[in-house]
């Protein structure tokens, strides 16, 4: 073995450790009981949740607490998991913009005590554009 | 009537493309066979293939403008991504809104450069062009749009809407329906640089090709080390183009998106980073190899993996298999499998040759020493492999999911919750190690090194760095211990870097690219380390401490948690050293600079039109006169925000909010900037009032005052100045028994005082009170009745809630470093490209 060889193979040995050691922030989807174990078993890491908004029979979202001439940076809502697990959600940021119409939430963070801190939010609405087809405008009758 | 003459001869000119270029293959590959190039008739063959498919391509394109320009919406591409609204000059980027039309942008630049490739080096033509048109030939098939046996091939852009959903009733009762409209480009591409990036970036993407074909030519016809010559222009071409390309895509997000920044690590970003990572690489190897020779086996390794790479990026955006993981990748147009086997045939063939090739690969015998350059030059070159092999792992993430899918695992791995941490803590070590080695690779490479020599040629830009350093670190407060590395480090690299420069430019300009583009480097990561590392959020909001006693809003009263803003309108806050105001909506025009307030403008049937309604007059030029009609950008709402410093210097800004209904309900929040030398002020809302929703307002309230009498209006203090007669309103004739009167209402705000007018009119007996109303305000006000002899007046008054935005703004320090690092990059590499041409014109019999 030369220098050069060693000298590059140290360089080399590193740089793959120092890979290897970001495979620990790969999150991974979990529900809100699985998140309270990573939570509680010390593990510092965030997840994701996958869920719904808590809506009454006739819809009306419940839980949902937004007033931003009080506090524009608080905002919390209530979150039911696939496994009909709910929770709260509390968000440092503005109430992102027709929250209200998301048919699908992805919270990422971590549980920490009651609540669920989210440092992130997907939503997952339905759109004109994702149907993707035409309005067709009402037949105008012609005239004779 | 249905247009489907322009769409027949599109679909002919695809199939004929496809055709043209397995023709050329097949050609190319028969004249490569033989052994006399130059008289061969099927290199006439091949070649004439390869002009009908450019012209074809070319047919290809014309008819799809044809399609968007006219708004032949029986189309789907057309009513898919254009409308009746959309500018011609924007009409351009319709082409990559839509997968069909970047692969044809692909393809385009494929044809251009074979094109030129023919033309410049006639004698390794026939197997390089055979790699090209293989290539061009899997790429016209994925827009080939037929039914083979019953499997659909490619994705047609020239497909009418009837076969595109045929599942639509109106067909049935009207056959020959055509919607009035298309659906749109989405308001995002309508921007300067989504005209140019598309483009620059697929240049860069397509010419990977080159260095590939000619590496597959150089193996398959052994002549394994000739083709790195005149390869090595086209290796720096690419760097070049699809570094200012991604670089382009970059300021287009920092000016256009919110997060904040001009890099995020989204998969899509890195899919084109990770093979400029190893092109540059393979570049790094090259020119080691033009010097002395070492390096050959690398080089080839390193030319391959940037194409599979490029084929590997394209899978991951285009077959849908990013899922949610990214917010800008192509939606599947089930195409994935063909995708799949694209990749599949090429690595398969590439390893294939290489390993049937490898043991005659000649390899240098010379021993690599610490003290020589390409000891330094192939460490870096592994390193920036590394670098991007971190990013490719974990990018990745959902290509796992899916193979463990195959095997019944569900692994369900999600991507990092913070990207930019778990990308920047990697790659920031790597940048900074990329840094190091290119000043000490730069001083072996230029300066004859012995021993010690060697490091004694280094002590002086050390010296002088570190000077420079410890100056910054005190004037600057810089205490992170991170920082203050990388600091040092690039510093050392533009010094050292420089010093070369000075040291070359003595000689010869001409071959002063290298060091030029690694100054660039240099000054960009430092441009990095400030604009990202010392971001600061200037708008902490303040006042939610009045509101401490309760706790419900206060439990998260961390400094990290405050970062946005609320703003009522014309209520100026202290937000750092600035008092910020802000003064309300504006609107868009299109043919005239700047914004309009909104009471400017009618509106009227069509959304974009609008009538002035009064004459438009701006920097002393009447645009509009009263009555015109006026077009704007109806998705987009500015909000004007006034910022003045201590020194009582005024500069606005205006973020903006579009209503992108292709990017999903809500609104898509640009910011504005505020450029300065040293730094830029970065302002974008967060949340904001609908802008398209109709105002509530209150329930009716009486007011009764005499003159000068005060009271109060949305919190507002207002005096009834005084009451005064008036001949004539808004073009009404008096006559006589006609009377009316109009009362002047002040309202006080913190700022200034704004003044309503409404009146009293009593005409042929009939009393009239017409609404006046102020939307900054809130306020709809009447005068409704008067009683004469008590001096009282009565007044109607509505009220909405006053407009405000919540917002956000930030200071990003020494960006400039960064953009000016780019352009000295891209400057330093063309000059070496003009170099390296030179080279193989001087050397064409080699």
């Amino acid at each position: 073995m030369k220098l050069p060889h060693i000298i590059g193979i140290i360089i080399i040995v590193v740089a793959i450790g120092v890979i290897v050691s970001t495979t620990k922030d790969v999150s991974t989807y979990v529900n809100f009981t699985e998140a309270s174990k990573i939570a509680e078993s010390g593990n510092n890491g965030e997840v994701h949740v996958v869920g719904k908004l808590k809506k009454d029979q006739i819809g009306k979202i419940i839980g949902m607490q937004y007033q931003p001439q009080i506090d524009p940076n608080y905002f919390s809502f209530i979150l039911i998991d696939n496994k009909n697990q709910e929770r709260k959600v509390v968000y440092s940021e503005p109430k992102p913009q027709d929250f209200e119409t998301a048919e699908q939430i992805v919270i990422i963070g971590k549980v920490e005590g009651n609540d669920f801190k989210a440092s992130k939010i997907l939503m997952k609405c339905p759109s004109k554009y994702q149907d993707n087809k035409v309005q067709v405008p009402p037949q105008k009758q012609a005239r004779l | 009537m249905v247009h489907l003459t322009v769409g027949n001869i599109g679909h002919l000119c695809v199939i004929i493309s496809f055709v043209a270029s397995l023709t050329a293959a097949f050609a190319y590959f028969k004249t490569s066979s033989e052994n006399n190039l130059q008289n061969s008739s099927w290199l006439l063959y091949a070649r004439y293939s390869f002009y009908i498919h450019l012209l074809s391509v070319l047919g290809i394109i014309g008819s799809l403008y044809l399609i968007i320009y006219n708004h032949y919406y029986e189309y789907q591409y057309a009513w898919q991504h254009s409308s009746n609204s959309l500018p011609v000059y924007y009409m351009i980027s319709c082409f990559w809104e839509g997968q069909e039309g970047s692969f044809l942008l692909w393809i385009f630049w494929h044809a251009i450069l074979g094109f030129v490739l023919i033309n410049v080096d006639k004698k390794r033509e026939a197997p390089v062009m055979a790699v090209f048109a293989i290539v061009q030939a899997f790429l016209c098939s994925m827009i080939l749009g037929i039914i083979f046996f019953k499997i659909k091939i490619g994705s047609s852009p020239f497909i009418l809407l009837r076969d595109a959903q045929p599942d639509l009733p109106v067909w049935k009762i009207r056959p020959d329906f055509i919607p009035n409209d298309g659906n749109g480009l989405n308001p995002t591409l309508q921007n300067y640089w989504m005209v140019i990036h598309p483009p620059t970036l697929f240049l860069g993407f397509a010419s990977t090709l080159i260095p590939f074909a000619y590496c597959i030519a150089a193996l398959w016809k052994k002549k394994y080390s000739e083709w790195i010559r005149p390869a090595l222009p086209w290796v720096l071409f690419t760097v070049g183009v699809l570094g200012v390309g991604i670089m382009m895509g970059a300021y287009w997000a920092y000016e256009t998106l919110n997060f904040g920044g001009y890099w995020s690590w989204d998969p899509v970003e890195n899919a084109v980073y990770i093979p400029w990572l190893v092109m540059v690489a393979s570049l790094h190897a090259m020119i080691i190899y033009r010097k002395n020779g070492n390096g050959l086996k690398t080089s080839i390794i390193l030319a391959i993996s940037t194409f599979i790479l490029v084929l590997y990026a394209t899978f991951l955006t285009r077959s849908g298999i990013l899922g949610n993981s990214s917010v800008h990748s192509f939606t599947d147009l089930g195409l994935s499998g063909q995708l799949l086997i694209y990749l599949l045939f090429f690595l398969i063939i590439s390893i294939a040759i290489s390993v049937l090739r490898w043991k005659y690969i000649p390899t240098s015998t010379k021993e690599l020493e610490i003290y020589s350059h390409e000891f330094w030059i192939l460490i870096g070159a592994t390193i920036l492999c590394l670098s991007s092999f971190q990013i490719l792992a974990t990018t990745s993430i959902p290509v796992y999911n899916k193979i463990g899918d195959l095997f019944g695992q569900a692994w369900n791995f999600a991507p990092p919750a913070d990207p930019i941490l778990h990308y920047g803590k990697i790659q920031l070590w790597f940048g900074l190690v990329i840094t190091l080695l290119s000043s000490i690779g730069m001083f072996t490479y230029w300066k004859k090194a012995s021993d010690i020599k060697f490091w004694q040629q280094l002590i002086i830009p050390l010296v002088i760095s570190t000077l420079i350093w410890i100056a910054l670190v005190i004037s600057l407060e810089i205490r992170n211990f991170v920082y203050m590395t990388l600091l040092l480090i690039s510093l050392f690299s533009l010094v050292a870097n420089g010093s070369i420069f000075i040291f070359i430019v003595r000689k010869n300009f001409k071959i002063a690219g290298g060091s030029i583009a690694h100054i660039g480097v240099a000054m960009m990561l430092i441009g990095i380390l400030f604009s990202a590392g010392y971001s600061k959020v200037v708008s902490l909001n303040r006042t939610g401490a009045l509101y401490s006693k309760q706790d419900f809003f206060t439990q998260n009263n961390g400094k990290e948690t405050k970062e946005n803003t609320m703003l009522w309108v014309n209520k100026p806050e202290k937000i750092d050293q600035y008092q910020v105001t802000y003064r309300g909506r504006r609107i868009e025009p299109r043919n005239m600079p700047g914004y309009l307030h909104p009471n400017l403008l009618s509106p009227t049937q069509i959304d974009y039109k609008s009538i002035a309604n009064e004459d438009i007059i701006k920097n002393g030029k009447t645009y509009y006169k009263k009555g015109d009609t006026v077009e704007t950008f109806p998705e987009n709402t500015y909000y004007e925000v006034e910022y003045r410093d201590d020194k009582g210097k005024i500069f606005s800004l205006f973020p903006r909010a579009q209503i992108n209904e292709k990017m999903g309900p809500g609104i898509l929040a640009s910011p504005d900037i505020h450029k300065e030398w040293f730094r830029d002020v970065y302002t974008h809302v967060s949340s904001v009032p609908d802008p398209k929703g109709e105002k509530n307002w209150s329930k009716s309230e009486i007011f009764t005052a005499s003159i000068k009498d005060t009271f109060f209006i949305n919190d507002y203090v207002a005096i009834l100045e005084n009451v005064t007669r008036i001949k004539d309103y808004d073009n009404i004739k008096f006559s006589e028994g006609d009377a009316a009167v109009k009362a002047t209402v002040k309202i006080l705000t913190e700022e200034k005082n704004y003044t309503l007018s409404p009146v009293f009119i009593i005409k042929n007996q009939m009393v009239g009170s017409p609404v006046e109303t102020d939307d900054d305000l809130g306020i709809k006000i009447s005068l409704t009745n008067i009683d004469p002899k008590e001096g009282k007046f009565t007044f109607k008054v509505n009220t909405s809630q006053k407009d405000y935005i919540i917002m956000k703004a930030m200071e990003k320090p020494l960006i400039n470093l960064l953009w000016i690092g780019v352009l000295l990059i891209a400057f330093g590499v063309g000059l070496s490209l003009f170099k390296r041409i030179k080279d193989v014109k001087e050397n064409k019999e080699v």
